[in-house]
């Protein structure tokens, strides 16, 4: 077994590093409990993490990025005049990703959109986007992690699959979780799970309530009504019996603190921002009965954290143009998805992303038909065919910087290796220096006007 | 730096040094006042101007979690307020939460250079440093809130006052706070089950305390410590009719102790429901008047669009049913909680006019301007951009008179905004709006002119409309470097942190690391910030006790 | 044939988030992104033996991909992000920024 080969390792090298407290960079749940192993600069083991987050250490060495320029082996200097050429001569270039990075190179990228005068945006477009959406429209009713880990008494998993997506989202938070007012943990819970597929997330659940596809706007509506006691009058709402619905409705009503977590079945089906609008109100409306609360499943890697500089830089979370001098937002417009398949953008910047491997493929025709610049500590879809790659220190593995959970709480990750890559931040700056430059007709940068942190 | 720069010709208004509009020589060296300047300097003519010190606002929410929640939940609110980016300055918007480069310039444009947030959540700290980071050219502080905190509830429940001063100043010096805050003691906790404290003396679910029992502990906490701010308390029962009561009640549980009280005006209302809501500013002030352990600021009104954000969770559930506003909550584990709730503020309501009248009825009615400040509890009562148009009807009784023919006519009956005459000098809004908070504060090197103060100054022209004077000021000056001249921002740079330096009485139980982990989620390690994530940062050290 | 039309779901699978960091190329992580789980009694339907692949078909393209029985309800299928959906899901977001990932319409056969 690979794990005790590792351990051997640790006690025979001599050079040994145990890291503690280092916060996962992997998912939203930002366990900041591991505990890595280093020897001889390499990671040998990592303790306390689930599976996802543990390859995500163990890994790390595996399928890197090298610096190329269409194609071709290339220093990381001769890369970053290339992104900075393409990105000073763009006239609408897009600057996206930025999801598996740290604070401080977002807070770079807005500062690089600024300056170009870019459409920013981040994976939230196409995850988590239209949870935002909804909540500009109505508003939420939520809390952070720990209070669901100290007094939630029902907790719901809508339309997610954190058994699979985030795995210890239920042993430190939510479901086994023991805090001040759930000291016997599960004892103290009932778990629902309501999808449209039995996940390993049902297994974990005390009921599970399997509705049709693309139904769950009509469920949350026939839930909001029998919330103010109405009656319905057909039989079956989502494939469910009217029946089920109401006995749901009573648990929700008759829990002291309810939690409602919702995923990107919501968000990826018909109805999209609308599911979780009915949703938000569902859960507000419940407030005049009970404390209920509702916090979406979010975060592959930092992209909260994008949401957050985003939002306090320009005002705006995600979709943002700046080809005026200023911020505007408009989903739908100034977002990935339409901006590619509209073909708009003359130039992409990709940051720490797979955009071609996950986008669909009339948007990712149009990318691979521009210019384009991977910044990526791995190979992807991506860096397959950037015009310019440019390899990078995985952030929270050898880079530190600041993350955030799906609550807003913001962490520290550490670097816990060495690489002999410079940072994404490193790089956005030396990009904006070369731009600025560029845009001075070779004057040289200017000193940027307000620094970011440290 | 090393530079030298003279002011010449100003009538200046530097009432800690009982400077009333002579005309006086200001010289600066290496960003601070001096007496004289070494060699030859720079000279700024001021004739005919008007010099203070540099504004200081000592109670604003511009960066928090719950302000940024704030931004990016109401896009409609910056939509029409672009900020362009110019050479050396970014981009942003505007409205009632600005972005964060844009609030720094904002500031700056209304002569302001220290400003102090109000409300932040511990575990949020290390978050809202990075959002001031990002705040240019003002010098800014947070206080940190404490009043639902269920550490300091669990310590009071066992009577271990000691426990809880450790803990306060472990938290002030783990997060780099400069103040305690408290809102709504108890009534917050009690809103994690969906409730709210009705009175002083309600005792708390679990924890079996009362909101007069933590506010007298953190008062206490607050002394022995010898922090330079007394506690900053938003007090129980804001924004309901007859609250006055509770704010009374607050203020003699507290009587002969330091107190800030934020914000008294959403404070001073009387009437047994909302159809009988009418002023108690007369009371109220009367009260701060007899009591010079009190210092306040007002969360004045100013017509149109807000964003109420506050950790008072229960309010804000009260404010989105009765406005039908879009609503955001967020509870946060151990500490506190969060509500944000858009609102405008109009004139022919009677409650908004009625609220906007006890503002300016405590202003002119509390008699010592060193005790009154300026604040529209940004963004709570209105944006703060909105400060000199609150000067001018500070100043200026006819553009009162004017107002109220305007607003809702109960103004004319259920207050005694009517009646009152007195016109605020110039010397008394360089009181309210710099000096006054400064001292209140214990910066001692804000908010006057003296030797050895920073040299964070404002010039304004003389303009009998005091709005247009405190809205356009000539030159802004920060650290002795001119930031502002004409209206533009000629040199933006970055602000520093004020954090304070608790004394040293001594470290937290052994034990503390398993209860801390045990209701937090996060390890206990992980909680406090080095102070060398924020990059320009000024260490306030605690006096002695008191 | 209307036993052909199935609905698309799209997801995370455990297997798929370990086999990422082993690389996009790295064979596990192919195999999970490129198979398709669907309910016992559809495989039967459907005539599809062991060893089979099957083509699935949206209005937006097709892709060929391995299937295997899974605990999913009749009707669905599903399979794990990846490369292998791309081609199915359109570019329309309705002006939200979001294209249909999941609950999509698609028609699933045996393929060669």
């Amino acid at each position: 077994m690979a794990e005790a080969a590792a351990v051997k390792a640790v006690t025979d090298a001599k050079d040994v590093t145990v890291v503690e407290g280092v916060t996962c960079p992997f998912c939203g749940v930002c366990c900041d409990d591991l505990e890595v192993h280093v020897v001889d600069g390499k990671i040998k083991d990592v303790k306390n993490a689930c599976v996802l987050g543990k390859d995500t250490f163990m890994h790390h060495l595996e399928g890197w990025a090298k610096p190329t320029i269409k194609g071709k082996p290339a220093t990381i200097d001769e890369c970053i005049d290339a992104a900075a050429e393409i990105l000073a001569k763009a006239k609408y270039p897009l600057i996206y990703g930025l999801d598996s990075t740290e604070l401080n190179a977002q807070r770079k990228a807005i500062e690089l959109a600024d300056l170009i005068g870019a459409n920013i945006d981040h994976t939230s477009s196409v995850c988590h986007a239209p949870s935002l959406q909804a909540v500009q429209t109505v508003g939420i009713s939520s809390c952070t992690v720990g209070e669901v880990k100290n007094r939630a008494d029902l907790v719901i998993f809508w339309g997610c699959n954190p058994a699979e997506a985030h795995p210890r989202h239920a042993s430190r938070y939510s479901v086994t979780a023991k805090g001040l007012f759930t000291t016997k943990g599960k004892k103290d819970r009932m778990v629902i799970n309501v999808d449209v597929r039995p996940t390993p997330t049902t297994r974990m659940a005390d009921a599970f309530i399997q509705i049709k596809p693309n139904s769950d706007y009509e469920v949350f509506s026939a839930l909001r009504a029998l919330v103010k006691g109405h009656e319905l009058s057909q039989p079956e709402v989502g494939g469910v019996a009217v029946e089920e619905w109401k006995t749901l409705v009573e648990k929700m009503k008759s829990a002291k603190f309810g939690t409602l977590y919702w995923g990107m079945g919501l968000t990826m089906t018909r109805g999209k921002y609308m599911n979780v609008l009915a949703l938000l109100t569902l859960v507000q409306e419940l407030n005049r009965f009970t404390k209920f609360l509702s916090a979406p499943m979010r975060g592959h890697g930092n992209v909260v954290g994008m949401a957050q500089v985003l939002s306090w830089q320009t005002g705006y979370p995600f979709a943002v143009n700046m080809s005026r001098g200023y911020p505007r937002f408009n989903p739908g417009e100034y977002s990935v998805a339409d901006l590619l398949a509209n073909k708009e953008v003359d130039a992409a910047l990709i940051v720490a992303g797979d955009a071609i491997g996950n986008f669909p493929a009339k948007m990712a025709e149009h990318l691979q038909s521009i210019p384009m610049i991977a910044i990526d500590p791995k190979e992807s879809e991506t860096t397959k065919v950037a015009t310019v790659v440019i390899p990078t220190a995985q952030a929270g593995i050898a880079a530190g910087g600041m993350l955030y959970r799906m609550d807003h709480i913001p962490l520290v990750m550490k670097k816990v290796v060495d690489s002999p890559y410079p940072s994404d931040r490193e790089v956005l700056d030396r990009i904006i220096a070369k731009v600025s430059a560029m845009k001075n007709g070779g004057k040289g940068a200017p000193k940027p006007a307000v620094k970011g942190g440290g | 730096m090393g530079r030298s720069l003279k002011i010449v010709g100003g009538d200046v208004y530097d009432p800690a040094n009982g400077i009333n509009g002579a005309v006086k020589e200001i010289c600066i060296q290496d960003g601070k006042i001096v007496e004289s300047c070494k060699g030859p300097a720079e000279v700024i003519d001021a004739t005919n101007l008007v010099v203070m010190p540099g504004g200081v606002d000592i109670h604003t929410h511009i960066a928090s979690p719950a302000v940024n929640a704030a931004r990016a939940f109401r896009p409609e609110d910056h939509r029409h307020e672009p900020v362009p980016k110019k050479p050396g300055m970014r981009s942003g918007v505007g409205g009632t939460v600005p972005s964060t480069f844009a609030t720094g310039y904002l500031y700056t444009k209304m002569g302001y250079t220290t400003v102090m947030d109000a409300a932040n959540a511990p575990i949020g700290v290390r978050h809202t440093h990075e959002e001031l980071i990002d705040i240019p050219i003002v010098d800014k502080g947070l206080y940190i809130l404490m009043g639902n905190n269920e550490f300091i509830l669990k310590y009071l429940k066992a009577g271990e006052m000691e426990k809880i001063k450790r803990y306060v100043a472990w938290l002030l010096k783990s997060l780099k706070g400069y103040g305690i805050k408290l809102v709504n003691p108890g009534g917050v906790e009690q809103w994690k089950y969906g409730k709210d404290v009705e009175g002083l003396d309600d005792r708390i679910y679990y924890w079996d305390v009362t909101a007069r029992q933590i506010l007298k502990a953190l008062s206490w906490v607050n002394e022995s410590l010898g922090l330079p701010h007394p506690i900053h308390l938003h007090a129980n029962r804001l924004g309901i009719p007859n609250n006055y009561l509770t704010t009374l009640d607050t203020m003699r549980t507290l009587e002969g102790s330091r107190l800030h009280m934020a914000h008294t005006q959403f404070h001073s209302y009387g009437g047994e429901n909302w159809g009988g809501f009418c002023s108690k500013a007369a009371e109220v002030a009367e009260y701060i008047n007899a009591h010079p352990n009190i210092t306040t600021d007002i969360g004045q009104v100013v017509f149109g669009d807000a964003t109420t954000i506050t950790a008072d969770g229960p309010w804000q559930y009260r404010l989105y049913k009765l406005s039908k506003n879009k609503w955001y909550n967020l509870d946060v584990e151990v500490e506190t909680g969060c509500g944000i709730v858009p609102y405008t503020y109009r004139e022919k309501n009677y409650v908004n006019a009625i609220q906007w009248a006890i503002g300016l009825e405590l202003f002119l009615l509390i008699r010592d301007p060193w005790r009154v400040f300026l604040s529209t509890d940004h963004p709570n009562g209105g944006p703060f951009i909105f400060y000199p148009w609150v000067i001018k009807l500070l100043m200026d009784k006819a553009f009162r008179a004017e107002m109220l023919k305007r607003v809702h006519k109960r103004v004319l009956s259920d207050t005694t905004l009517p009646n009152l005459d007195r016109e605020y000098t110039l010397s008394e809004i360089a009181i309210i709006t710099r000096a006054g908070p400064a001292r209140a504060l214990g910066l001692t090197r804000k908010g006057h002119l003296g030797v050895g103060a920073d040299a964070d100054i404002t010039i304004y022209p003389k303009d009998s409309d005091r709005e247009q004077m405190f809205e356009q000021p000539i030159y802004v000056l920060k650290d002795g470097e001119v930031v502002l001249r004409e209206g533009e921002i000629v040199g933006s740079r970055d602000g520093k942190l004020l954090f304070v330096v608790p004394p040293d009485v001594g470290e937290m139980d052994p034990e503390f690391k398993t209860e801390f982990e045990n209701f937090y989620t996060i390890e206990y390690e992980n909680f406090p910030i080095d102070a060398e994530d924020i990059p320009n940062r000024e260490a306030i050290p605690a006096g002695a006790s008191r | 044939m209307p036993e052909k039309r199935f609905i698309l779901i799209t997801g995370r699978t455990t297997k798929q988030g370990r086999s990422v960091h082993l690389g996009k190329e790295a064979k596990e992580y192919m195999d999970e992104i490129s198979t398709l789980q669907m309910n016992a009694k559809d495989i039967e339907t459907l005539l599809l033996q062991d060893g089979d692949q099957v083509r699935v078909k949206s209005p937006y393209g097709s892709t060929v991909v391995k299937f295997k029985k899974g605990d999913i309800p009749q009707g669905l299928v599903f399979i794990a992000y990846g490369g292998m959906i791309n081609a199915l899901i359109g570019p329309d977001t309705q002006a939200t920024g979001m294209p249909n990932s999941k609950g999509i319409e698609v028609e699933v056969e045996r393929y060669g």
